[in-house]
Formats: structure tokens, sequence, C-alpha cells
């Protein structure tokens, strides 16, 4: 049997407008178009969405997680980029 | 430097202990990945294989809001199976390969699906009993250590509630019908009732995978509480709607606060699994079917989206 398999599609869904798109997971289809139909039918069968966008899996670029902690090294050694690392004085409001 | 193998997988141990979930592109032990290839592609295969006994009833369903409604169940387990598929694939999993291993007998799927569905009140048995057992698996599954894994099954869960209160609203009717209707109802809890019991698969001591399963939080419940919690929640349902469920040892032991229940009949459940039940050649001659007569839509839709990416270009 063949094997030919359709594109996969990661597909990302708004629940609602104000919100972000979401990633629910993903599908394969022959091409974008598809994909949106498809989606439409697998994750939005109950309302869940206003707004749909695929993207080719292949497309998405993705850090590694055996480099997490030099990645995010940075961010652990900066505690004044966080307001609780200021003292204010006694009695100073809206701050 | 790297680390060693033994360190790694003490590691990847340490983190599963710790209820961190594993993502994709994760490290995992060869045996996790293996594992949760098999357990997730048998688990695709039974939402795929188990839309073909209620098809069956589709175009012959009682009433069009029967019949609607059936429609959306069915559509449902398709969806179903593709997040499962799609689970396999971020495991680097071919999904045709795992489907061609379906096909060639290879691969196995939930042994319930083998049974064939001879009344209307077998769709009732279905969404009750097996959706309900069904349900009492995936739970625990929501909880699962595979992000992917989990987090389908958190969809699955959520859409399946619908399935069991259709098929007890099935059963619930036809048991409060005529005589007739009531003895419909009586026979599908009769030849679905055991069946769904062993589709939590063997007794503990008998299940050769659940103990590393366990270990690595794939599976969270063992194979006999599940099925205790089952019994214990599915009877007093059946009573309230005057059935009687078809086991001559079950009663209800006040010490333990537990209903008992006669021994299952495994050999029946091996016979199944190992591919003779009633209506294994059928169902998995259906799939095959529906893969080989579908291959050309896939491959003309393959061929127009190409033509529209090169007008495009033009």
């Amino acid at each position: 049997m063949s094997n030919a398999n359709w594109p996969l599609f990661e597909v990302f869904i708004r629940s609602k407008n104000g919100l972000n798109h979401k990633h629910v997971g993903s599908l394969r289809a022959a091409d974008a178009p598809m994909a949106i139909q498809n989606a439409r039918d697998v994750y939005t069968r109950r309302g869940e969405g206003t707004s749909i966008w695929v993207v080719e899996s292949n497309l998405i670029g993705a850090s590694d997680p055996d480099e997490a902690d030099e990645l995010y090294e940075p961010a652990l050694t900066k505690v004044y980029r966080h307001p609780t690392f200021y003292t204010v004085p006694e009695g100073i409001k809206h701050m | 430097m790297d680390k060693s193998l033994e360190q790694k997988i003490n590691d990847f141990q340490q983190k599963v202990d710790a209820e961190i979930k594993v993502e994709p592109t994760d490290w995992m032990p060869d045996d996790y990945r293996k594992t949760l290839i098999r357990q997730i592609s048998q688990h695709a295969h039974s939402e795929v294989v188990g839309m073909l006994p209620e098809g069956n009833w589709i175009t012959r369903a009682p009433n069009l809001r029967r019949k609607a409604i059936l429609l959306a169940k069915v559509q449902d387990e398709a969806g179903h199976g593709l997040y499962l598929y799609s689970a396999t694939e971020t495991l680097g999993a071919d999904r045709e390969a795992l489907i061609d291993d379906l096909h060639t007998g290879k691969a196995k799927y939930s042994s319930i699906f083998n049974y064939p569905t001879l009344t209307w009140a077998d769709m009732g048995a279905i969404g009750w009993l097996v959706d309900g057992a069904a349900i009492m698996n995936q739970v625990p599954l929501c909880r699962a250590s595979y992000g992917p894994y989990a987090r389908a099954m958190v969809r699955v869960c959520k859409e399946e509630s619908f399935h069991q209160r259709q098929g007890f609203e099935i059963m619930a009717t036809l048991a409060a019908g005529t005589p007739a209707q009531k003895a419909m109802a009586q026979d599908a809890l009769n030849r679905w009732w055991w069946p769904a019991l062993m589709m939590f698969g063997p007794n503990d001591k008998d299940s050769k995978h659940s103990a590393q399963s366990m270990k690595w939080k794939i599976k969270r419940v063992s194979n006999d509480e599940l099925r205790q919690q089952f019994v214990d929640i599915t009877v007093p349902q059946a009573e309230m709607i005057g059935l009687t469920v078809p086991d001559k040892d079950l009663k209800w032991n006040e010490d333990t606060q537990h209903y008992t229940f006669g021994e299952i009949n495994w050999d029946e459940f091996n016979m199944v699994v190992a591919g003779n039940g009633p209506c294994n050649k059928e169902r998995v001659d259906a799939r095959r079917k529906a893969k080989e007569n579908g291959m050309w839509v896939r491959e003309a839709a393959m061929a127009f989206a190409e033509k529209r990416k090169t007008e495009k270009v033009s």
C-alpha cells in the first residue's frame, strides 16, 4: 500500500476574539485550504473556535530542550527585572 | 560532557516522578517511546474500527433525532482516532505504517469491536457500556506522563460523556417501552456486559505491561481497580431502568462497599484478541478496503494541491 502521506499541519485556534490563537494539535492535508477545512471538522465541532491558523509543521523552528539550561539562564540571573526586587519605602502608594 | 545512558534514564525517571510532563523533543528511553507508540496506536485503531459496528445502524436509526446523534457520535470517533494518530506522529511514528500494521493484523485494537451489532438496542448498549468503560479507562490517561497523549485524552474525554449519555438514553427508552422493546434492551445488555468488562484488560496479576507503564506514569490505575469502579457504577444504573446484569454471582458486599462479580471468560477474551472473534476479519477487511478504495482521492487531492502551487508561482 502507498505510504504517500499528505503534509503535516499544526493547527491553532482562536477560541474567541480578544484571545490568542492557541495550538490545539495537528492533522494531515494536501494543502492549507484543506487543512483549514479538516481543522474545522476535527477541532471546532462544538464551537471551540472563531478563527483557525494552519502552518506546515516542517516550517516551524523549535528550540532544543537539551539547550534549555543555556538558553534560559540569562533570565534566571536577572532578578532586577521583576518589580518585587525593589524595596519601596513604607507609606508610598500607587507604585 | 555527554551523560551516560544510565544517567539519562535516571534523570528521566526523576522527571516523571516529579510529575513533569514529557514533550516530543525531550529525551526519553527507547522503550518508553515504543510502549507509547504501541499503546496510542492501538487506541487510535480502536477509535477508527469502533466506527464500524455503529456505522452499521446509521441508515436504520429509528428516527431522525437518533440518526443525527449517531452520526455525530461516529464522527467524534473519527476525530478521536485522528488526535491519537497525531500523538503517535509526535513520537516519530509513521502513521501510514501504523495503519498498515492494523491491516496486516500485526497491530491490535480493542477486542470489543469484534462483536456484531445485531439490533438497535446494541447502539444503546455500546454507548452506555462500551463508551462508559472507555471513559473509565481514559480519565486517568488525561494525566499520562506524555504531554501530547494526555492532551489528546482531555479532548477525547470531553466528547465521550455525550456518547455514554446518548447510549443510556436509548437503553432507558427501550426499557420503558413495550415488552418486546424491553426484551431487546435486556438482550443487548446480556451480550455486551461481559465483553465490556473484558475491555479493562487481563487481571492485574496477568497483565504483562502494567508494572512498567505504572512506573512511567503512562498508566495510573490498575485494570482490576478500573473494572471494579465500572461495575460499582453501572450495576445501579441497570437496576434503575429495570434491566438485569447477566451475572448470577453478582452481589453487593457490605464489608468492602463494592460489588463482587463472577469470573470473566478469559478463554473467550484471548480467542477474540488472537483474531478469532465473530467479526475480526470483517472489521479489518472494511478498514483495508477503505484505505485502498480511497487512495485515488488522496492522490488526486495531492496532485491538485501541487497544480495550484505551480499556478500561483507562474
